[in-house]
């Protein structure tokens, strides 16, 4: 009686890693977009995307920046020391303006556009 | 090899190093109100000078290991043993902030390492690189802020000279500069309203309080309204970091000042596509980090402040 518990088990765990995997597949395989962070400036600085796009920022200066929402609109980033990044998944169309937390001076926006040939109404 | 590199008994090896990548300070003089640079502080003459000499190190990010600099914390032994080398010992030391490069506990000990071995009481306000810990700034204001008001600021008294050290670096805005907030502009006018016009006043923050470059936020938004509490003062001194550059702009009784890093040098203004980490020979780099040094002087009227190089 014990076998057929344990094929089950493993069973019920291969199907468990087969649906974890499509997950974490169907996650990489969404809309992204990139954002580099040069010589105090992000480039591009106005990014129009999907809505449901990953936006990653790339630090690729020699002094931390920070990405932070201009009101509060997404979760501001860790520091990024030179060469890490932060990402944030946009579901919601609109502009969102954001600034350097460190470095203020620095503007970008993310312009998040409503998908369209879906059922996604939004 | 200089003088001073033979009293630090430093290694051959340690002088290639520190030939390539070195810090200093500025000397001030405050003399009967408002303060002077004396210039290098090699040709400091502050020995001779009676009255208040302090000493002002500024941007040692320590922790930084990019190209402008693989030994910031090399640099900043550098700074501080040229500090030990005075021939006159200055009675406290400021530093304006930027003690470290990313606000990490072991950036903050090894700073705090080098800096006591000047024996020297140590006045602090943050940079706004000593305030991105996950905590945004609760490990600067354990170590530095424990007495200070809000996010860091307070002010003290020396040898009849009132001293102000100011936060611009917290509540930064989008497309805006440095930042002081009402809540520490109100405390400003309550800290100065019942002083005596003729005390010679110092204040001392981060970013520079007036705007040497706006396209590289190198200002603060509100410094005005902050200084416009200090118009009745005969003297008022102002000094700053942030730019990594010696500057300097006399406004009426004010005198702003900039000190340079101790770590590595930024472009002038405008220079450069952007104010990052400037590297430049290693046979210049010594030449463009430094120390301050000021003394106040009884009966004159400006500080005297010396902006040394590590090497000249």
């Amino acid at each position: 009686m014990l076998r057929p518990v344990i094929a089950s088990t493993v069973l019920g765990a291969a199907v468990g890693s087969l649906l974890a995997a499509s997950v974490l597949f169907a996650w990489a395989d969404g809309p992204t977009g990139t954002v580099s962070i040069d010589n105090f400036s992000f480039g591009p600085q106005t990014l129009t995307v999907k809505a449901g796009t990953t936006v990653t920022w790339t630090n690729r200066d020699d002094i931390p920046h920070g990405i932070a929402s201009s009101n509060n609109a997404f979760k501001k980033s860790g520091a990024l020391d030179t060469d890490d990044s932060y990402s944030f998944t946009f579901t919601t169309p609109g502009t969102y303006q954001y600034f350097c937390y460190l470095h203020p001076h620095m503007v970008g926006s993310i312009v998040v556009e409503a998908t369209t040939g879906t059922n996604t109404t939004q | 090899m200089n003088k001073f590199d033979h009293q630090d008994g430093v290694s051959r090896r340690k002088v290639l190093e520190c030939m390539t990548w070195c810090g200093t300070g500025v000397l001030w003089t405050i003399a009967g109100g408002v303060p002077h640079s004396l210039g290098i502080m090699g040709e400091a003459k502050a020995a001779e000078t009676r009255g208040l000499t302090f000493l002002q190190i500024s941007d040692s990010h320590v922790g930084f290991d990019k190209p402008a600099n693989p030994n910031a914390l090399g640099t900043l032994e550098e700074a501080i043993a040229k500090v030990n080398a005075l021939p006159q010992k200055p009675a406290f030391m400021i530093h304006t902030g930027d003690i470290s490069h990313l606000s990490k506990e072991k950036e903050f000990d090894d700073a705090d390492h080098i800096i006591s071995q000047s024996r020297l009481d140590v006045h602090y306000v943050p940079g706004e690189h000593d305030l991105i810990d996950p905590d945004q700034g609760k490990i600067y204001r354990e170590r530095y802020g424990r007495t200070a008001n809000g996010a860091g600021w307070y002010s003290f008294d020396a040898n009849g000279v009132h001293f102000i050290g100011l936060v611009n670096v917290v509540d930064l805005k989008a497309g805006g500069l440095g930042n002081l907030g009402n809540e520490q502009i109100e405390w400003l006018e309550n800290d100065v309203k019942g002083r005596s016009a003729s005390t010679p006043i110092v204040l001392f923050g981060h970013i520079p309080l007036w705007t040497v470059y706006q396209d590289w936020g190198w200002g603060t938004e509100d410094s005005a309204q902050a200084l416009s509490y200090l118009k009745k003062f005969g003297s008022v001194t102002v000094l700053n970091g942030h730019i990594h550059q010696v500057m300097q702009k006399v406004e009426g009784n004010v005198t702003f000042h900039t000190a340079r890093s101790t770590a590595f040098p930024q472009p002038a203004p405008g220079t450069a596509p952007s104010p990052g980490p400037m590297k430049v020979p290693d046979d210049e780099l010594r030449k463009m980090l430094g120390i301050a040094n000021v003394t106040f002087k009884q009966n004159e009227q400006r500080l005297a402040i010396i902006d040394s190089p590590l090497q000249s």
